[in-house]
């Protein structure tokens, strides 16, 4: 085992160029992502980008063709079973044994990780509002799901790897996921999310790796993806302006009605002061700007009609 | 799409269902009943070619006529003529077959995509609500009409006249359609894909085995049996056709049964809700080995039921045995002159015990195929997400496999030999039946470690471990008829068990199946732990 400071010095994920081909396809093409301890990761990406495949990867379900891969500071093909000891997985469609009841399930997983702390998993269980006593046969989706969580959640663990895994749950089990996920963070655990649902990884996240094709295209703090963004701005004005043409000014829609006119558009963040400037010049009688939001990040990422894959 | 479609149709585009599981199942299909008619094929084939001469026929017809053999193949009938022989050789084990590919097709068609939950989304478009059903149902038809095709030219082809070919073929298309019928009923029941198989399975070895015990007396029982009934056809021996109409009339009403039921139930649930489980698991349940023992107990209790009855019915008509050779002396003298030593009842008791043995083997299979399974389900990944080795989780599964095949062997062993010791009253059968059915642990094993080699070296074709004991069932039932060389006969491992009780034990080719166990075995952990999981 190392020591706390030990850990804190190196990331609890690290991932460099590493390739994995299955069969003429290439699921992972020099991907990339680095998770400080503490930190939670968004791992973003439309279906079928890798984001399944890195994680079984890390682990050691599969092992990389060619790449630099640590957990926790092993290897996760050669170390398995101490490095899991030490984390907890939640794939993205949790698959149970059709003839075990829930409650045996969510048992069974935290057992043969070795700690099951009783209060904590009724506890959860009564948050999710599970029944246990269900066979994991008649279980809906989401509940399948819930029962994924319960388990991954019920221990104490350093590392939580989730696969996509509020597929299914409806909002209100949602937002309780996210509670859940606010303790973790506050229990100082790290937490890699991978998602394609931005409202999650906006609500939760420090940090997030955009992939595409099995690669790393964009990795940062929220802000800083932030900052490259461009912001909606839409306009009532009692006077037409004109914007076609303006620097900075995107996907403009002009609906001029008698007098007026509405104004829909995006706009790069550093033009945002000469494009309010000219709205101004035809009396503002409305105005709406809304902050870039992941969605447009995936769009701008991967193209219009690809998002949410 | 959007659009008109016919009404509130339950029939609604039943036609495309058909084309999409034709065209998803179209080499299982094939499979099914190529394999089926060239065993019906060859077997015709073998026979006559066995018997060239009425001579030859002649001798037969009372070498053939042994209870010990009708109790396997079916009633005697005509056993002096070429079509009666080729009825009674291929008898009621290639009936079995065909009756079983109609069990697995209709399960897997209805039950199987109800809970895979593939017919949720199939429901959900504008298909009707007996679609599905009707579907699979039209399928496995055209696949049981077909296969009555091919078998009727086939024994066409070996000089057999029209009409006797047209009825054994017609035995097998009606057999068919009745356990296609009795399966969706079952199908219905459970909302358990695998229990409705073992429903309608277990219905068809209470088939055979009423059939078994009705033949070997010349009785009623038979007439319990849908397998008697079609037998009860006289193909070559005075052909009859209303026991078909009659076994026709009892499918409609099955399916009748089936539709009515499947308007009385929700998607997905059975007629019989299932049972709520326990809230927190047992302390025991925190080990690999325990979920194994847990998810396959009631697999083994349901093979061991399996060989049980099996085992007793077998073991009950040993007395008649004996009795039968009494009546015979032209019998006893033939057998006495082919030699062997042992007597009748030995080596009857010892041809049961590796048929029992045979039928074993499924469960052998069955169970280590849960490696496989496991990992194609993904209920592997959690499970080795958490701090378990590759090797403790494939050991579990092989632990189970092997020690429920000695389990599964011993409840065979006992049943045999206890119901043969009260027919005859000779109570050392008990234990001698006992040894004679551990005996074949090895070659269960043997099964156990190919399952084990697939699953970790060539994971895609793991499923065909049951190829192995397909073939191993075919050399046993068929080797003599169908003349087949030595080196294939080889290849079967039940052919290297000494026949107990009708030979003395050998440890030589024991210790043979245990090194090649071992070293598939071992193979096959070993890829699997180098391989790719998922």
């Amino acid at each position: 085992m190392s020591t706390a400071s030990e850990r804190s010095a190196s990331p609890a994920i690290e991932v460099h160029d590493v390739v994995k081909t299955f069969g003429a396809t290439r699921a992972l093409d020099g991907l990339d992502l680095v998770i400080a301890p503490g930190e939670v990761h968004g791992f973003l990406g439309p279906n079928g980008s890798g984001k399944t495949t890195t994680i079984r990867v890390l682990l050691g379900l599969l092992r990389a063709d060619s790449g630099h891969v640590r957990l926790l500071g092993g290897d996760p093909w050669a170390d398995a079973v101490e490095l899991h000891r030490r984390l907890a997985y939640v794939p993205g469609d949790v698959s149970l044994w059709p003839k075990l009841s829930g409650g045996e399930i969510i048992d069974l997983l935290a057992r043969l990780r070795g700690d099951v702390d009783e209060r904590r998993r009724d506890e959860l269980i009564e948050r999710f509002e599970l029944d246990p006593t269900k066979k994991a046969r008649t279980y809906s989706k989401g509940n399948r799901q819930k029962v994924g969580l319960i388990a991954a959640l019920a221990s104490h663990v350093e590392l939580l790897v989730l696969d996509e895994p509020t597929s299914g749950l409806d909002p209100l089990m949602e937002s309780v996921f996210q509670e859940c996920i606010r303790e973790a963070i506050g229990e100082g655990r790290t937490v890699l999310l991978s998602s394609h649902i931005l409202a999650e990884v906006e609500a939760l996240c420090d940090r997030v790796s955009i992939i595409r094709a099995g690669r790393t295209v964009e990795a940062g703090t929220l802000a800083e993806l932030r900052h490259v963004r461009r912001t909606s701005v839409a306009a009532e004005l009692a006077r037409a302006v004109d914007l076609a043409g303006v620097v900075g000014v995107h996907d403009l829609v002009v609906d001029r009605g008698t007098g007026g006119a509405r104004i829909a558009c995006s706009v790069d963040n550093d033009r945002l002061d000469d494009v309010l400037r000219r709205l101004g010049a035809g009396t503002i009688e409305s105005l709406r700007c809304s902050p870039p939001t992941l969605d447009e990040l995936f769009l701008r990422h991967y193209g219009e009609g690809q998002v949410r894959g | 799409m959007t659009g008109t479609h016919p009404g509130p149709g339950h029939l609604t585009h039943t036609g495309g269902m058909v084309r999409a599981i034709v065209r998803r199942d179209r080499i299982r299909i094939a499979v099914w009943v190529g394999a089926i008619v060239l065993m019906v094929g060859t077997s015709a084939a073998a026979t006559k070619g066995l018997f060239p001469t009425q001579a030859d026929l002649d001798t037969a017809a009372v070498a053939s006529n042994s209870p010990a053999v009708i109790a396997f193949n079916g009633p005697p009938l005509a056993l002096d003529t070429l079509g009666g022989q080729v009825a009674f050789q291929i008898g009621a084990p290639v009936l079995v077959i065909a009756a079983l590919m109609s069990i697995l097709m209709i399960g897997r068609l209805t039950r199987g995509e109800e809970e895979a939950g593939r017919l949720e989304l199939v429901r959900s478009l504008p298909v009707g609500r007996h679609a599905p059903l009707v579907a699979a149902g039209l399928v496995v038809t055209a696949m049981n009409v077909t296969l009555g095709v091919l078998i009727a030219l086939a024994l066409l082809g070996t000089g057999l006249d029209l009409f006797g070919s047209v009825t054994f073929a017609l035995e097998f298309v009606v057999l068919g359609l009745v356990f296609a019928a009795v399966t969706l009923v079952t199908s219905q029941i459970t909302e358990n894909t695998r229990l409705a198989y073992g429903l309608a399975g277990a219905l068809l070895a209470v088939s055979f085995v009423l059939r078994a015990i009705g033949d070997m007396h010349g009785g009623g029982l038979s007439w319990l049996s849908p397998i008697g009934w079609v037998q009860q056809s006289r193909a070559w021996a005075g052909e009859r056709w209303w026991p078909f109409a009659f076994a026709l009339a009892v499918a409609a009403a099955l399916v009748g049964t089936a539709a009515a039921m499947l308007t009385r139930r929700d998607l997905g649930a059975g007629l019989v809700p299932p049972r709520p489980g326990r809230a927190t698991a047992r302390p025991g349940l925190r080990s690999p080995l325990a979920l194994a023992v847990r998810l396959q107990r009631g697999t083994v209790v349901g093979w061991c039921a399996g060989v049980a009855f099996g085992g007793i019915a077998y073991g009950s008509i040993t007395n008649s045995i004996e009795a039968f050779v009494r009546d015979n002396p032209q019998l006893a003298d033939l057998l006495v002159a082919s030699g062997g030593g042992a007597s009748l009842v030995e080596s009857y008791l010892a041809t049961a015990t590796r048929i029992v043995a045979l039928i074993g083997a499924g469960y052998s299979i069955q169970s280590i195929l849960h490696l496989r399974s496991e990992e194609t389900s993904l209920r592997a990944e959690p499970v080795l997400a958490s701090p378990v080795s590759r090797m403790r989780w494939a050991a579990a599964y092989m632990v189970v496999a092997a020690a429920g095949s000695v389990i599964v062997l011993a409840v065979a062993g006992v049943s045999i030999g206890i119901s043969a010791a009260i027919t005859t009253g000779d109570a050392s059968l008990v234990a001698r039946m006992f040894a004679a059915s551990l005996s074949y642990t090895p070659a269960l094993w043997v099964f156990v470690a190919v399952g084990v080699a697939l699953s970790g070296l060539l994971p895609r074709v793991a499923v065909g471990t049951w190829a192995t004991v397909a073939v191993a069932f075919v050399i046993t039932m068929f080797a003599a008829l169908l003349d087949l060389p030595q080196w294939i006969v080889d290849l079967s491992p039940f052919e290297h068990v000494p026949l107990l009780p009708a030979q003395g034990f050998a440890w030589t080719p024991i210790v043979a199946l245990l090194a090649v166990a071992a070293a598939l075995g071992g193979a096959g952990v070993a890829g699997l732990r180098h391989r790719d999981i998922g």
